[in-house]
């Protein structure tokens, strides 16, 4: 069972029709005290600004439970957009603490950097390079890549938690992966075919 | 490598789908839900979607719509139309759209933008710019915004008014031109020279185009752009007979091909 977590941040719904489609056993958690017990993958999507991603969450009642399934139990958890970026500890563009499970911070794109306009948001189709190998890329088009739209990027403490990266006036991490802690700036629930593979491969991860 | 944007627009009246010519005459077409689906498919870059009745009639967004276009959307989703509150705009990112657009909430009240940026975002916030083209004797050609479908031209200075937005910031600007709407002969790049000169925001250039070479020459001119249409998508011929398509993934890349050469 893969449980996409419903915080009032996101495309719930766009992730669910996709493991629809995948014939992927699979639910919308509205409330932690419906959380399934025989949850084996777990969704964190999330859009809008970091401290109101992170208020939702911390009003949603899901931080415990969540702390408690990825921290100890040691479920597989997919943070998507701003739900990645609040893996990380804080971010340049609010005051609130994240999740604190990844060493991280996300930072505002240095847009001295770009000899092109437009500046930010980063917005559109990126290709991507993998750092390392991993189920989760497995069948990807790197060159084809994902849609993006984000203004902050994610900056990994340890450098071996960058699963890939993206070039928009400097490299950054797209996707990163600590353990059984995964998240992905890009949007794969928007990105056809990439997404559609990502997202299964997420749901297939057997080793973290 | 950033690639340019290649983007249908799809209008909606009354729940259906229709294209307009000079934003008058809307010919229906067929179902959005059905258009979205095919355009699954086709893998398009991202779509945008503009109730243009909803703010003339003063009512709100069709959240019912909305929800069934989000759920099937398999690309980023824009939608756009009467959409003047905050709620409205929290509710529709709820609902599963990427961004949202707004245009006479904007232009009557520039903050309103301010304001859903902080909730929501600012890569989530769309402005819309309708733009016709105006001449007089003694001012030469000058470009007048307007609301309301077109019906309303604005007191309004163009370049004073991005400035503005320059200062709030947004997460894309799309220029429609009126006088080129569903007239296929290409976009007006006078008025986008205009534009792209004052901001460094995504552009998203709308209005005129109606071959592959129309929007492998605004990439060419602009670089990192999103080339929007609504003819050109759902139109097939001279007898425009309806039939929704997208380039192919080979002609993409010649139309963005000229970008990734740089």
């Amino acid at each position: 069972m893969l449980a996409i977590i419903n915080y009032g941040s996101g495309n719930v719904r766009a992730i669910k029709n996709i493991y629809d489609q995948l014939n992927i056993e699979n639910c919308i958690v509205e409330k932690p005290s419906v959380f399934p017990k025989e949850t084996t993958k777990i969704i964190l999507p999330g859009v809008g600004a970091f401290d109101e991603t992170m208020k939702s969450l911390n009003n949603s009642g899901f931080r415990s439970l969540l702390d408690e399934k990825v921290l100890f139990d040691k479920i597989p958890i997919l943070g998507i957009c701003v739900g990645m970026q609040i893996l990380a500890e804080g971010s340049e563009e609010g005051e609130l603490e994240g999740l604190c499970w990844n060493k991280g911070l996300v930072k505002k794109f240095d847009v001295t950097k770009l000899d092109f306009v437009p500046k930010v948001p980063h917005l559109g189709w990126n290709s991507i390079s993998a750092t390392r190998e991993s189920e989760l890329l497995n069948g990807i088009d790197y060159g084809h890549g994902f849609y993006f739209i984000h203004s902050y990027y994610y900056c990994c403490k340890n450098l071996s938690d960058i699963l890939t990266t993206t070039f928009y006036g400097d490299s950054f991490a797209s996707a990163i992966n600590q353990g059984n802690i995964f998240g992905t700036q890009f949007h794969p629930e928007k990105s056809h075919a990439n997404g559609i593979q990502l997202l299964k491969n997420f749901y297939n991860l057997k080793s973290c | 490598m950033l690639r340019p944007r290649v983007i249908p627009c799809l209008l909606v009246q009354n729940g259906g789908l229709v294209k307009t010519v000079k934003f008058q005459n809307p010919k229906y077409l067929g179902d959005p839900i059905n258009a979205v689906k095919i355009f699954n498919e086709k893998e398009v870059d991202e779509i945008m979607v503009l109730d243009i009745d909803a703010t003339k009639e003063v009512r709100g967004p069709n959240f019912d719509l909305i929800n069934k276009l989000a759920i099937e959307c398999r690309m980023p989703f824009c939608y756009g139309g009467g959409v003047t509150t905050l709620e409205e705009v929290k509710k529709i990112i709820n609902l599963g759209a990427e961004k949202v657009a707004i245009s006479s909430a904007a232009i009557k009240d520039i903050s309103f933008l301010e304001v859903i940026g902080k909730c929501v975002g600012k890569q989530s916030v769309v402005v819309v710019l309708d733009i016709k083209k105006s001449h007089s004797f003694f001012r030469g050609t000058s470009y007048k915004v307007c609301i309301n479908n077109g019906k309303v031209e604005c007191d309004l200075d163009l370049i004073e008014y991005i400035s503005q937005l320059n200062r709030i910031g947004i997460g894309e600007l799309v220029i429609n031109s009126i006088d080129n709407d569903g007239v296929m002969e290409g976009y007006d790049f006078e008025l986008v020279d205009i534009v792209r000169r004052v901001t460094d925001f995504p552009l998203t250039i709308l209005g005129g185009a109606g071959s592959i070479n129309d929007l492998k020459k605004l990439v060419e001119r602009y670089g990192i752009v999103g080339a929007a249409a609504g003819s050109f998508f759902v139109f097939k011929g001279k007898f425009k007979a309806v039939l929704l398509s997208y380039p192919s993934k080979d002609v993409i890349r010649l139309i963005t091909g000229s970008i990734i050469k740089r």
